[in-house]
């Protein structure tokens, strides 16, 4: 199947949610939404795997998440607004989420925003 | 009849939503200080203009709409709407009242007006519509305000264009202005401004184009719903496309629009923050 879905050049280091990814993400993206609840969460720290298996990930999808790599979950369609909430389990802000994927320390991360307002 | 008398935007980040109930400590903390700094004369015209309802534009992002379901445009048509756990600690808020009367009237003339919304009458409301609502009224009570949620897709695209949006927000003004009762209605447009978090891209600020949009939004936003979503998700980043809620609510002032007051301010979290009020002038 082929969906024509963006006509401009592509942006650099920027993913669009689009029906591909939500078709290859669903599962992924579920267990996060799931997430919303703290029985949910406390049922995936008891048994990660299970967690996993319950909601059918796939491999790629169960690799980013047992290695917490966000541009993993991103290239395996994960949408970002339900990934927050993965990351969150974790106490990890959207800062330290985007140091992650730029490869920045939280830090760096943070000036360069600052930097930005000049 | 009912009327529109002014319009607001702001920022809805969630590390406000912890911001907000220690504002008192923070306001003179050096990393708030410049963003609580730009509430008191939006909250002061506010004071005088009394509000009895306000519509507030957002985007939900993983609380009420997951994507087995993911309309483009839903209203909310409930007495109440509650906020909940969204996953990573923010404190919830008591729930807003509803106005359903009000709301079952916009949505006759929505769709009257080929805008065929979802309509909802359960609807959990995020940070989108939390944030705005406790950093307009603070302490809880939201001045006593009705509310009605407009929830436009931000999450999965393709999402609605900028001028689908702008003409939403005629629509809404259209209803409005129809309405028998008296009511004085403000319309929220919440969100922005640019900022990415996801991608090697992420943590990307556009200054530039946020000051063009602030300054535009006032008098010409016609200049700003010839953007393509693209256009807009290149220049103020893959979230700061939440700019089409600031245009839904521009649309739906009709009268004389005057700028009140209006603030910028990289950053709060990933975000650059800016506020707007607008008065709409019979
Ligand atoms: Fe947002």
């Amino acid at each position: 199947m082929t969906l024509v879905t963006h006509h401009d050049l592509p942006i650099p280091g920027t993913y669009m949610f689009d029906g591909h990814a939500a078709m290859k993400g669903y599962a992924l993206n579920k267990m996060c939404f799931s997430f919303n609840k703290a029985e949910n969460r406390e049922e995936f720290l008891k048994d990660e795997d299970a967690y996993c298996t319950k909601f059918g990930l796939n491999d790629e999808q169960r690799k980013a998440i047992k290695e917490r790599n966000v541009l993993a979950m991103i290239h395996a369609g994960g949408c970002i607004y339900y990934l927050a909430k993965f990351a969150g389990i974790f106490h990890l802000t959207v800062q330290d989420v985007g140091a992650q994927q730029t490869g920045m320390t939280v830090e760096e991360f943070k000036k360069k925003l600052k930097a930005q307002g000049e | 009849m009912a009327r529109v008398v002014g319009g607001l935007t702001t920022s809805h980040i969630p590390a406000i939503g912890n911001a907000v109930p220690r504002e008192k400590e923070l306001v003179n903390d050096p990393y708030w200080k410049p963003f609580f700094a730009a509430y008191p004369p939006a909250r002061a015209w506010l004071q005088k203009a009394k509000p009895d309802v306000a519509i507030v534009i957002y985007n939900d992002h993983g609380l009420n709409f997951f994507l087995d379901k993911m309309p483009t445009f839903a209203i909310g048509a409930a007495a109440e709407y509650r906020n909940a756990d969204e996953g990573w600690g923010i404190p919830t808020t008591p729930p807003f009242q509803g106005d359903q009367e009000l709301s079952w009237h916009i949505i006759e003339s929505l769709v009257h007006d080929e805008f065929d919304v979802t309509t909802c009458q359960e609807m959990l409301v995020d940070h989108g519509f939390t944030v705005p609502m406790s950093l307009f009224w603070p302490g809880n009570s939201y001045g006593g305000v009705k509310t009605i949620p407009v929830c436009i897709n931000t999450v999965q695209h393709p999402l609605p264009s900028p001028l689908r949006c702008f003409k939403l927000g005629q629509a809404i003004g259209r209803a409005v202005e129809s309405y028998p009762k008296d009511l004085k209605v403000v319309v929220l447009g919440t969100g922005g401004m640019s900022h990415q978090l996801d991608g090697e891209r992420a943590g990307f600020i556009n200054k530039k184009f946020d000051l063009l949009c602030l300054d535009k939004l006032v008098n010409e936003p016609e200049v700003l719903t010839r953007y393509s979503i693209h256009e807009l998700v290149r220049e103020a980043g893959a979230q700061g496309a939440e700019f089409i809620l600031w245009l839904a609510m521009r649309g739906a002032l009709s009268g004389k629009v005057t700028k009140v007051h209006s603030s910028y301010h990289v950053a709060v979290s990933n975000t650059a923050t800016g506020l707007l009020v607008l008065d709409n002038a019979a």
